[in-house]
């Protein structure tokens, strides 16, 4: 079942596409994340544009983080007040990031910009995952108890600025790491695709120390307000925003992330950890591939906007 | 003096077409209307070699090359290179109004049909259309064997964007004529202009020429004119549409 997509200008098997939100919605609600990381490089494989698939994505993760929002705010598990912390970070790199995004694309040079990044990130986040739960596996089994939240660890972090009591999270930290991490996922989330979320979670539990139960549903709330704010600015300035494209993906999307989640609730936190891992660093490989061996074709054409 | 022989030239130009046949065609369609189910098309094209009594008898056969050119852009042909080991856009090419798409259809072999130098003049035939590419701010058509301008052409014509179909045009008598142009899924929208040239002992005789229209319809053509035109509304209707269903998908799978 052919579907032409407005924007993309190319049809699409309906079933495909579908599928395709099914299954990455699938690991998004196993692993607690938006799953952007996927859904870019597969529409860019089943030959939709980077740009587009990149502007369009946006809505998709918006979507997916929204009702998992919903979710752990029914729950009581996630922090306002952090959350509304990282967001002043977030859209400021939000919007930083489409002016990039824009920039590059004039250049000529926005897939490669994607690819290195998806490489460079991906490769270190995922072995640093693979790396740290393999660890906590080992642990486990040889009976020694898990590490745990050492109350009096103090870093540089803590000797900042500016410090706001976070009265859900029960922490007292400095905002200006908190502005910085939520600036750095808003400006490669618009540049990359992707929401942020794998690494917003270890970033807040290990350099914030924010607890365990409120840092999904915290990040879902980052994730979810800069997506849909990359929606709105990708749509305004690049027109490169497919709504048929990004309906079918959230439809898909968020009914595999109820899936998802049931399947993700019986295994344990470091078991998860290690496969997502090891899914974020096959990604990672993915585009090194593209990048290190000799394309097929050397040559690429991309026709310049005619601006109206 | 010169004047008065262009004048000449003129006025015995306008008195030929008594002796010189006339090409007459029609398109099946004048408008592709692209829907959510569109998947490509094909356009018939029918004409007919007129000729009236005074037309000089001719020992050969017509030929005919149809030629369909899509709305110009300005295209950029990159080329990679490996720089510290990746693969980047290192160097390009900006080919100005170059067709976006561009078919060309004729009864035979065009080499056949004419002399190069008639082909080239007549820009009859892929390879001889002119793509002007810019050079430090110039405009000049590039030579043939420049890599780039090949690379433009092999790209576009494994898109199915450009097309040269040697046995393309059928003669279902020997004046009566038939041509399908074929539109693929990936076909811009905007006019394309039909060019259709009649050859008969290697020399042009006659040229008609007539248009065809891409253009979205219904949905598609809604969704592509309000991304474009009220980009910030169409930003705020998706980004609204994502929140729907995202709420929506947390009351319908709601555990308690």
């Amino acid at each position: 079942m052919q579907i032409y997509l407005p924007i993309a200008e190319l049809p699409v098997n309906v079933l495909l596409v579908l599928f395709m939100g099914l299954a990455v919605g699938f690991i998004s609600g196993m692993f607690g994340i938006g799953g952007g990381f996927l859904m870019t490089p597969l529409l860019i494989f089943i030959g939709i544009s980077p740009a587009v698939a990149v502007a369009s994505v946006a809505s998709h993760v918006a979507a997916s983080s929204f009702s998992g929002a919903i979710n752990y705010w029914r729950r009581r598990a996630l922090d306002p007040a952090l959350a509304a912390m990282l967001l002043i970070g977030g859209l400021i790199g939000t919007t930083a990031g489409v002016m990039l995004f824009t920039l590059l694309r004039a250049l000529g040079q926005l897939d490669l910009t994607i690819g290195l990044s998806y490489l460079v990130l991906l490769g270190t986040v995922g072995s640093m995952m693979i790396a740290e739960s393999v660890q906590a596996i080992l642990r486990a089994r040889g009976g020694r108890p898990a590490e745990i939240r050492r109350p009096g660890s103090h870093m540089w972090i803590h000797g900042l600025p500016l410090k706001m009591r976070f009265k859900v999270s029960k922490i007292y930290v400095s905002v200006i790491p908190i502005w910085l991490i939520g600036f750095v996922i808003g400006f490669i989330g618009a540049i990359m695709g992707i929401g942020g979320g794998f690494l917003l979670v270890p970033a807040l539990i290990y350099l914030i120390r924010v607890p365990t139960g409120v840092v999904i549903g915290t990040s879902m709330v980052l994730t979810l307000v800069t997506m849909a704010y990359a929606t709105v600015i990708h749509a305004a300035t690049n027109h490169l925003v497919d709504a048929v494209l990004a309906l079918i993906l959230m439809a898909g999307g968020v009914i595999g992330a109820q899936f998802g989640a049931r399947t993700g609730a019986r295994f344990s936190g470091e078991q998860l950890r290690l496969l997502l891992g090891i899914l974020v660093l096959a990604v990672g490989l993915r585009f090194a591939y593209d990048l290190i061996v000799q394309p097929v074709d050397l040559f690429t054409v991309r026709a310049v906007e005619e601006q109206l | 003096m010169s004047a008065r022989i262009v004048t000449l030239a003129i006025l015995l130009a306008l008195a030929s077409p008594a002796r010189a046949e006339r090409l007459i065609t029609t398109l099946s369609t004048s408008r592709v209307l692209i829907s959510s189910n569109f998947t490509g098309a094909d356009v018939v094209l029918f004409g007919s070699v007129e000729r009236d009594a005074q037309t000089v008898a001719r020992r050969g056969v017509y030929d005919i090359v149809v030629t369909v050119t899509g709305p110009r852009e300005t295209v950029v042909t990159y080329r990679k290179e490996r720089v510290f080991g990746v693969w980047v856009n290192a160097d390009s090419r900006t080919f100005v109004k170059a067709p976006s798409y561009l078919t060309v259809l004729a009864n035979r072999t065009i080499n056949d049909i004419a002399d190069v130098n008639t082909l080239r003049r007549t820009q009859t035939g892929l390879a001889r259309t002119l793509l002007p590419q810019e050079i430090s701010g110039d405009i000049a058509d590039s030579t043939r064997d420049d890599p780039f301008r090949q690379a433009f052409l092999r790209l576009k014509i494994e898109r199915g964007l450009y097309r040269e179909i040697q046995n393309g045009v059928t003669f279902l008598t020997p004046a009566l004529y038939r041509a399908a142009i074929p539109i693929p899924d990936n076909a811009p929208t905007g006019l394309y202009e039909v060019d259709v040239k009649l050859f008969a002992d290697g020399a042009l005789l006659s040229r008609q020429q007539t248009a065809l229209e891409i253009v979205k319809v219904g949905f598609e053509q809604f969704v592509a004119s309000a991304a474009r035109e009220h980009g910030l509304f169409y930003g705020l209707a998706t980004a609204l549409m994502a929140l729907l269903t995202g709420w929506f998908a947390s009351v319908v799978f709601r555990k308690d």
